[in-house]
């Protein structure tokens, strides 16, 4: 290697390779991947065409090219899957013994492993993310969760100090675009484990890998109807969540529509639960070893190009090391790679959509117009598809709409505090409270924060871990309920 | 006078001055219109209690100045015939929801087991003024040895939760086997202001079994008393006065539920309601006005009190359904 070592800044010191550090594009091949060019519902174990005859598209986000077309479920549609799982709940799956359906929930968790690969590339095609997530991340995760909660179906009688249970029913299942595949796995994965059926409706953007794991469940036999896959846009979603057949609602998305979902489920005898939006607070600690802080907040805010509800999207930097890690998230951000989905060197990936992207330049924008300090990473951005470039804001102040709204993709707030009782002024001064972090070298000072923070999960000394044994979910307005562990199956039984 | 004892005394000397049993609990000293002379101007007059509502450990009016009347049965001698309750307005709501807030950093910040010396002290509060309680609900149209269940299953409702104050989270938390170098777990944490609409009937089993297990799981809160006996309700609060219990850590107000709790749910500082003797137009309501701030909303219909009564009426369970889980993960390594 050519490398030298050059003065970037004031006093720290920043590895220059010059252009000895290219990568040479290492493209995931796709050659055994093919993606039907249209996608039927999967309504009562069969694949069938909307009523209305309608499709939509669905694009990769890293060239505009069309991947597909996918049916639009309308009303009628909706309906009739809530009827199949409503027959499928009744004739066989609440009658089940907890035995033979969790060796159905195995099957699918073995079948995800065994396509992981395909799926990967089919997630990363049809939603931009980096093929490196989509491969180490959300696939093992997606059949762990399978895996996890298979294993819970005949021991429920465990799980709630040994109060009787009883499923609850239909769920009908909203799910977002940011984990397209995973997210799938943490709503069906409990329900059908605990004796729920299911009607779940993807992200209108992200479709494919849903629908890939209807094909799974229909290739592991379940019984017709357990599970439904219903393709479609907010007015699918409503239907869902509206239909009177439905017991359960169970929602991750914006907490904007949350709110909307929880004022039409009013009244209703339904059961609900949100998992909503975040403004994280990822609190540095001037103890802290700031090199890994430093990567902890890359990855906190850049993975998955930002798009995820509990990224780390404001940093608060003890005002003693601010500009030190100022320094090192600026040297640290020069080097990610920014492109092609499918590379598998690259680091962040496409934007999801053109009204994501369109929504992240107006709240940079709104950012720059309040007077915060713009610093964009120097990285060339493909010429087709939606991309935008990591980027964070300093001098930025609490009542500015970068540090209260929830930006949703690779754009970092950066504030300050002088003592640890601010910083818990501050990172609870929010809405939210879906997550957080805590970073320093003192054991004592993690659990009094951890303790203070209004946060569901709170990561000290490490970000974005996820598990499906970790109880996953919000306080205040990120929403309620949890997904994962022993707390995650209150979300769909009934105790007496 | 306010004690049962006093009343069985003055029963018993109206009775050797008049040679005949009176009907049991029939008023006699609310007024010098007394027995079969009329008038007797002599006789001692006893002192009326003036009911107001528990808002941040003081005993207030409605700021709104109105009221609503309560008749009394089997009035037993403490009461006038009617008596004026305060009407809860929405002011007197935001008022206490801000005592509420007020004591719930502190309250959550005690260590369980002094907030199970607090519960405990009130069952102690609480089996002293034994006979006063049972009063109240007599008064409220209770029968004397349903009114004496009712006391008795209540202060041993009030130690049951005492002893729960440190137990729930051994139950509750978990040790979460991450697939990786992380140590991981998940614990519960209080909501913070939690708005309880009380049942109408039980009276006072209904407060206490749906206002205990808040308090246990370090939650604090703001509670509607219901219409059908407020007094009881405010008997109670003189119970929770004279406990340990920090001021503002149980608010109650009276008035109309139907008034009163739609401003509860819309209010961004209250975090959950539990809703209980609620019509479908009120359960409504709440349900609908608590997604301003994603509120936590549990809503009973009219009949589900009545499981309130047995075993039923109390567990985990009741603590569970107000509390978060919180989940922390730190990495493991040298």
């Amino acid at each position: 290697m050519s490398g030298e070592i050059t003065k970037s800044g004031d006093d720290a010191l920043a590895l220059d390779f010059g252009r000895a550090w290219e990568y040479a594009p290492a493209p995931e091949a796709t050659d055994h991947v093919t993606i039907a060019p249209r996608h039927e519902l999967f309504v009562g174990g069969k694949w069938v065409a909307p009523r209305s005859g309608k499709y939509f598209d669905t694009i990769n986000p890293a060239t505009e090219d069309k991947l597909a077309e996918v049916a639009e479920a309308d009303e009628r549609d909706v309906d009739d899957a809530v009827q199949a799982a409503r027959r499928a709940y009744d004739r066989v799956w609440s009658k089940m013994p907890g035995k033979e359906r969790a060796k159905y929930v195995f099957r699918i968790a073995r079948a995800l492993q065994e396509k992981a690969r395909e799926l990967a590339i089919v997630e990363s095609l049809d939603g931009g993310k980096p093929i490196k997530e989509s491969r180490d991340v959300d696939l093992p995760l997606a059949a762990a969760h399978f895996f996890y909660h298979a294993g819970w179906a005949d021991k429920l009688d465990y799980a709630f100090h040994g109060r009787a249970w009883r499923p609850l029913g239909v769920a009908g299942q909203i799910i977002p675009w940011n984990f397209p595949l995973l997210m799938a796995a943490w709503k069906i994965a409990p329900a059908i484990a605990c004796g729920n059926t299911v009607v779940l409706k993807p992200a209108e953007t992200t479709p494919l890998t849903a629908l890939l794991l209807a094909r799974i469940v229909e290739e592991a036999g379940l019984p017709p109807g357990v599970v439904n896959v219903v393709t479609g846009a907010g007015a699918t979603g409503a239907a869902l969540a509206s239909h009177p057949g439905v017991d359960k609602v169970a929602f991750t998305g914006s907490t904007d529509v949350g709110k909307r979902i929880q004022r039409a489920v009013a009244g209703t005898k339904k059961k609900l639960t949100l998992e909503l939006g975040g403004k994280a607070a990822n609190v540095v600690f001037a103890d802290a070893p700031l090199d890994q802080a430093v990567e902890g907040i890359v990855n906190g805010i850049y993975f998955n190009q930002g798009h995820v509800c509990c990224a780390g999207s404001r940093l608060l930097v003890e005002e003693s090391v601010h500009d030190l890690v100022v320094r090192k998230l600026t040297d640290r951000i020069a080097t990610l790679r920014v492109g092609d989905p499918l590379d598998k060197n690259t680091d962040v990936g496409a934007i999801n959509s053109k009204m994501q992207l369109d929504k992240i330049r107006q709240l940079v924008a709104a950012g720059e117009e309040e007077g915060a300090e713009r610093h964009t990473a120097p990285c060339a951005l493909p010429s087709r598809g939606y991309f935008f470039p990591p980027t964070f804001f300093t001098g930025v102040a609490q009542s500015s709409r970068i540090a209260r709204e929830e930006i949703f993709g690779p754009v970092l707030s950066v504030l300050t505090f002088r003592t640890p009782d601010e910083a818990i002024e501050k990172a609870n001064n929010t809405m939210y409270g879906l997550s957080a972090g805590i970073w320093t070298d003192k054991g004592a000072k993690i659990f009094w924060m951890a303790q203070r923070l209004k946060a569901g999960v709170v990561w000290g000394n490490t970000y974005n871990k996820f598990d499906p044994s970790s109880p996953f979910g919000g306080y205040k307005e990120s929403g309620f309920g949890r997904e994962g562990g022993r707390q995650g199956l209150s979300a769909y039984t009934e105790l007496a | 006078m306010t004690t049962r004892r006093t009343l069985e005394k003055e029963r018993t000397e109206t009775e050797t001055e008049n040679g005949t049993a009176l009907p049991d609990g029939a008023s006699r000293s609310m007024t010098h219109a007394e027995g079969a002379n009329g008038f007797d101007p002599a006789a001692r007059l006893s002192v009326a209690k003036a009911y107001k509502m528990f808002v941040g450990g003081a005993f207030v009016r409605s700021e709104s100045g109105r009221y609503f009347q309560v008749r009394g049965e089997a009035d037993g001698n403490a009461d006038p015939d009617v008596v004026n309750v305060p009407r809860g307005s929405r002011k007197d709501a935001r008022d206490a929801v801000l005592a509420a807030k007020g004591a719930a950093d502190s309250w959550a910040a005690r260590t369980a087991f002094n907030r199970g010396q607090i519960l405990y002290r009130l069952a102690e509060v609480m089996e002293s003024r034994r006979e006063e309680l049972q009063t109240a609900l007599e008064r409220g149209g209770v029968s004397g040895a349903e009114a004496s269940r009712e006391v008795a299953t209540a202060i041993d409702r009030a130690v049951y939760y005492a002893g729960f104050c440190d137990k729930f989270q051994a139950l509750v938390a978990t040790s979460n086997p991450v697939a990786g170098p992380h140590f991981g777990f998940s614990v519960p944490e209080p909501m913070g202001v939690v708005a309880v609409v009380a049942p109408q009937r039980p009276a006072l089993l209904g407060l206490v079994s749906t206002v205990l297990p808040v308090l246990a799981g370090a939650n604090t809160c703001v509670v509607v008393a219901g219409t059908d006996d407020p007094r009881t309700a405010v008997v109670w609060c003189e119970c929770l006065a004279t406990s340990d219990l920090p001021g503002g850590v149980v608010n109650v107000l009276t008035g109309q539920a139907s008034e009163i709790a739609p401003h509860l749910a819309k209010h961004r500082e209250v975090f959950a309601m539990d809703v209980w003797s609620a019509d479908a137009d009120l359960r409504a309501a709440v349900e609908r006005e608590g997604s301003g701030n994603v509120k936590r909303v549990r809503t009973h219909d009219e009949s589900d009190a009545a499981k309130l009564t047995g075993e039923t009426g109390q567990g985990l369970g009741f603590i569970e359904r107000f509390l978060e889980t919180k989940t922390v993960w730190h990495p493991v390594g040298v």
